[in-house]
Parts: structure tokens; C-alpha cells; sequence
């Protein structure tokens, strides 16, 4: 079903001024600051996905292993 | 003043079996008189089963260890007949609260679910507990039930045999020879029986030291649950803070790896640690104080011919969501009934095979819930104390993370699915009740569901028609006619039916469904019993 289908296609409105959104966020912060805030991110839109089978897939896509079984 | 864990309550007294010409042999003997030992001696000895406890000790659990006992072990205390006064004695709490750094992040209420008898859990000191286990052997004792505790009785060797278990034993006054039937070894994680045995016990350490204190306060905290991760007084650590009966508190304190055991145990080391953490002003006196490692790991069976382990001495968990004890009951739960059927000569010895299959299937369960706890707790790479962080910090301001956050899965009943008793599930009925699960307790007028179904083969029928007693290869299952206008509340109706219009339900010993269907069909129900004794 298309609903259990991670987007791997260009889907980002703004793309560039989503990507300047992200450096803005990172600006002036320590490696440790910058981990923490990447970590709260990862996990505030993994609540918003939801879906555990496209959570997986997108674990496997981040970990560049494209084409596995995602189930 | 001498504490209950000071007391002799089984001292060691000569047998006669240790007089005899000849090694004495007994139906069952139980090795250790923990929480797990007598229960196991208790459901057998109230079936009629002669069965001999021995214990190297003569007293209860030093220490209050094991503390939170959770419903369906209080509800098979209820069938053991001494759930009362456990119930009476502990302490029920519902409120935690979840501290990161210096500051709460949340709390939360388990609004446990209505309409059951027994409470979600409850704390209460281990060797309370043990005590009330072991006057619910004396009752059985003056009711002539055939049941022993043997005090400062230390099992020193072990011969297994096709038919029997031989053992050696040693008393204050010298050895003897004891023959058994039949032997189930509830002798703790480090299991002498085990040793004696040369069986594996395989899984993973956990690098960490837990320093565990009961202390004595007046002290108005409330009683609630509160966990530290990373606080002021402990940093890099975790601490929790446990109320017990009698002004009793449990404190727990991550320690790290790399520690010196004897010098934290010192009270001069403990007590400015406990102080910082209760605040500069509370006084409070310490009863015991240990520290501990555990690991989390299991036997690879835990049927060795006519030798059986329960408890700890076949699985061990870390401490967090009280899964230690609370699964050793349940795994004598388990095996009483089927060992007490092949004794009978009315099952085939293969069904302890399914207590293998059926206990294995909860200590994986177990294990798997207490690694992740114990993964969120103490974070082992730095990346992962970088997420357990991050989920702390929005559990504050966000309400979706605090699923996320990981201080202990309290144990809950474990389903047998795909056990080799159960039969298909024939009713559309709802998912909790399906094969396999544990019977959901449901109020009925004055009383409660489980205490209607006891302990032997039960047949419910909610609005469905069925004979008041069915008997299948020796095995009498009697009916428990019940519909769904018993029970006002409407438990029984959303717990056993859903959107089902009627339903029969057979019913194990231990209180877990073996078969359902919408209607009383005489085939399928034998067919099921016979399933439900290892028959098919």
C-alpha cells in the first residue's frame, strides 16, 4: 500500500529553504548541542510518520542499505 | 528488636528420613523455600502431592530484594490460598514521577483498568512475603496436607535417573540420602542444582553495580514511584525511590562498572549518598543495604528429565518492571498442574515438554523488556545516551515522547501463543482472551471471575449451553455457566465476547484459555482437552 511507501522522490517543499532552515537551527552550536537538537529532531518526525514499516525503511534508506527488505 | 528476617521460622529439626536403612524416596522434593520454592510446594501440597522444601537456610530473605509483586502473581497467591494478606500488607501506589538532571520532567497516573480483584501490584517486602508463604504451609500442615520444610538442609549432590533423582544432603548433623520422583530445583540465580548439574546458563552481563537500601524514614514523601535519570546527588546515574510497608523505603542507586563493592556498602559511603538524595533535613535509619549486578539470561531448557527449574535458577532479568519473582510464580504456575496430571498417570510425561516451550516463550519476554529498560537506564554507547537525553528533554514539554521513556515494563501475564495446548481460536472474539492468554479477571455480583475458576479444568459458557460436567480421558471439567447480565459492569461481556453473541471457553488449571468457540460442540472440546494435556 502506497500509505506504508517511504517517499524516496523529491517531496520537500523549498527544498532550499528547508536545508537553510536546518543549518539555521545548528548555527552556533556546540558538537554536543547540535547531536542533542539532531536527536530531538529524528525523534519529534519519527512521531509524526508513525508507521513503523516506514520507519524501518527510512532506518535502512539513512543507512544507505537501499533495496532490502523493509518489512 | 529482631526483624522477621532475623527469625528462624523453619529451623533445622532431624527427620527421620535421615534414620532410615535405606534413602527415602519422595513424590516431590523442592530445592530452596524462596517466593518461588514454596509456591510450587504449596499448589502441589494442596493437590494432595507430598512434597519436601529443603533450604540450606532457616529464615526469610534477608533484605526486602524482590518488592513489587504484580496482579497475576497476587491472583495466583488468591489460588494458593494466602493472596489476602499480602494484599493487606503491601502498599499500592498509582502516581510516578520521572526526574532528568535537577528538575521533573513528568508524572503520570496508571489509572490501572476496573473491575478486577487484585490490584495492578504492590510492594512488599520479599521476606513478608516469604513469611506468609510459609504460614500458608503450616495451615496445610494442620490440615494434614502433606508438605515439609526442612531447614539448614543443603543439597551437596545430585544423581539424575530414568525414573527418580537421587540426593545427597547435608545437615548440621551430617549428610543423608534422599530419593525423589520428581525435583524442581527454585534454588536462585546462582543455582547450586544447576551447577551440580553442569548446566549452561547463557546470556548477557550487564557491566553496572546497583547499590539497593531499605531505610527507615518519617518521612511525608508520598507514595508514589519516582526515578532519576541522571540526577544532581547521582550524576551520570540513575536512582530510584520505592515506598514499602512499615515506613520502609526502597532506594536504588546506579553505581557504574568500575567500583570498589566493599567500600560503597560501608554506611560512612552510603549514607551521605542517601542524604543528598532525601534532602539535608530527613532523618532516616538504614536496615540493609546490598549491592548487585545482574545479568540477563536464561537456561536453554529448563526441563532436564525428571529434574525441573523455576524462578531465577532458570532465567534471570535485571530488576527493572519487577519481572524476577512475579515470572517465577507464573512458571509454577505453569508447572504444577501438568506434573501433578503426569504423577496422576492421566498425562504423558511430554507434557512437561510444553512447560519448556510454554516458560521459555515468558523468560524471552522477560529478558527482552528488561535489556531495553536497562538499555534506556544505562545508555552503552555515546550516541544512545544522546537519544535517551533527547527523549527525556521533549518528555518535559511533549506529551508523544514519554511512551518512549524507559524506567521498567511492569511484568504483565505472558500469552502462550503458538503453544502446542491451545487449541485454534474458533471465536471472533476479543484479542486478550484469544488462546493462550491468561483468564482477565471480571467482577460477578459479590465476587470476582478467578476465584470461581480455581484451579481444576474449567468449562465457562457465557449465554451458551453446554452439560454441567464433561469427562475426557480422565479429566473432569466442570461448567461455570455464567452470562453476560451477571456482571452489570460489562467486563465480562467487552473481555470474553466483543461483538461475539455467546462463547465457550476451556479453561487450564493455571487459569489460561486452552480452547474457545461461539457454541458448546462436544467434539472440538474434547479434542481440545486432550490437546491441553499434551494427548495431540
Amino acid at each position: 500500500m502506497i500509505e506504508d511507501q517511504l517517499i524516496l522522490t523529491a517531496n520537500l517543499e523549498r527544498a532550499d529553504d528547508f536545508y537553510a532552515d536546518l543549518l539555521a537551527a545548528h548555527e552556533d552550536l556546540s558538537k554536543a548541542d547540535s547531536d542533542a537538537l539532531n536527536a530531538r529532531l529524528v525523534l519529534v518526525l519519527a512521531n509524526h510518520i508513525g508507521k513503523r514499516a516506514i520507519l524501518k525503511q527510512a532506518l535502512a534508506a539513512a543507512a544507505l542499505k537501499t533495496g532490502e527488505d523493509s518489512a | 528488636m529482631n526483624k522477621i528476617f532475623e527469625v528462624p521460622l523453619y529451623p533445622y529439626a532431624r527427620h527421620a528420613d535421615q534414620d532410615a536403612a535405606a534413602p527415602v524416596r519422595r513424590k516431590v522434593v523442592v530445592i530452596g523455600a524462596g517466593p518461588i520454592g514454596l509456591a510450587a510446594a504449596i499448589d502441589l501440597a494442596q493437590a494432595g502431592t507430598e512434597v519436601v522444601v529443603l533450604d540450606d537456610n532457616d529464615k526469610v530473605s534477608f533484605g526486602s530484594r524482590a518488592i513489587c509483586f504484580a496482579k497475576r502473581p497476587l491472583e495466583i497467591l488468591d489460588r494458593l490460598g494466602c493472596g489476602q494478606p499480602m494484599v493487606d500488607k503491601g502498599v499500592q501506589w498509582n502516581v510516578g514521577k520521572v526526574f532528568f538532571d535537577d528538575r521533573q520532567v513528568y508524572d503520570f497516573n496508571l489509572l490501572p483498568e476496573e473491575g478486577h480483584k487484585r490490584p495492578a501490584f504492590i510492594n512488599l517486602q520479599q521476606y513478608y512475603f516469604e513469611e506468609y508463604l510459609v504460614n500458608r504451609v503450616r495451615e496445610l500442615q494442620e490440615q494434614g496436607a502433606p508438605i515439609e520444610i526442612r531447614g539448614r538442609n543443603k543439597v551437596s549432590a545430585i544423581g539424575t535417573h530414568p525414573s527418580h533423582v537421587t540426593l545427597e544432603v547435608d545437615t548440621p548433623e551430617g549428610p543423608y540420602n534422599l530419593e525423589a520422583d520428581w525435583l524442581i530445583a527454585c534454588d536462585g540465580a546462582g543455582s547450586p542444582t544447576r551447577q551440580m548439574l553442569g548446566l549452561d546458563f547463557v546470556g548477557r552481563v550487564f557491566e553496572d553495580n546497583f547499590l539497593i537500601a531499605d531505610v527507615i524514614m518519617e518521612a511525608d514523601f508520598p507514595t508514589e514511584r519516582w526515578f532519576w535519570f541522571d540526577p544532581p546527588f547521582n550524576k551520570g546515574q540513575s536512582a530510584l525511590l520505592h515506598k514499602q510497608p512499615d515506613g520502609v523505603w526502597r532506594i536504588d542507586l546506579q553505581l557504574g562498572w568500575d567500583i570498589d563493592k566493599e567500600r560503597e556498602k560501608r554506611p560512612e559511603n552510603v549514607i551521605p549518598r542517601l542524604q543528598a538524595m532525601l534532602g539535608e533535613d530527613v532523618k532516616f535509619e538504614l536496615e540493609w543495604v546490598s549491592i548487585y549486578t545482574f545479568q540477563c539470561r536464561r537456561m536453554e531448557q529448563f526441563r532436564h528429565g525428571r529434574v525441573l527449574f523455576a524462578g531465577d535458577a532458570a532465567h534471570q532479568v535485571s530488576p527493572f518492571g519487577a519481572r524476577g519473582a512475579n515470572s517465577g510464580l507464573q512458571d509454577t504456575d505453569n508447572l504444577c498442574w501438568k506434573l501433578q496430571l503426569v504423577m496422576d498417570g492421566k498425562a504423558p510425561e511430554s507434557l512437561l515438554d510444553s512447560y519448556d516451550v510454554e516458560r521459555i516463550h515468558g523468560a524471552d519476554e522477560n529478558i527482552l523488556n528488561s535489556s531495553r529498560s536497562t538499555d534506556f537506564i544505562t545508555p552503552k554507547s555515546e550516541m544512545s545516551r544522546v537519544l535517551r537525553d533527547a527523549v527525556l528533554d521533549l518528555s518535559e514539554q511533549y506529551e508523544f515522547a514519554r511512551p518512549l521513556v524507559n524506567s521498567g515494563r511492569l511484568s504483565v501475564p505472558c500469552t502462550y501463543d503458538g503453544s502446542p495446548l491451545n487449541s485454534a481460536d474458533a471465536l471472533n472474539g476479543p484479542e486478550r482472551t484469544r488462546p493462550g492468554s491468561s483468564c482477565p479477571d471480571v467482577p460477578l455480583g459479590d465476587g470476582f471471575l478467578l476465584d470461581e475458576l480455581g484451579d481444576k479444568f474449567t468449562l465457562l459458557t457465557i449465554d451458551a449451553d453446554a452439560p454441567d460436567e464433561i469427562e475426557e480421558s480422565g479429566i473432569k471439567v466442570t461448567r461455570l455457566a455464567l452470562s453476560i447480565k451477571d456482571d452489570k459492569t460489562l467486563a465480562l461481556k467487552d473481555r470474553y465476547l466483543g461483538s461475539a453473541e455467546s462463547g465457550v471457553y476451556l479453561i487450564r488449571p493455571d487459569q489460561h484459555v486452552a480452547a474457545r468457540r461461539p457454541s458448546f460442540d462436544e467434539n472440538p472440546f474434547r479434542h481440545a482437552i486432550r490437546r491441553a494435556i499434551g494427548k495431540e
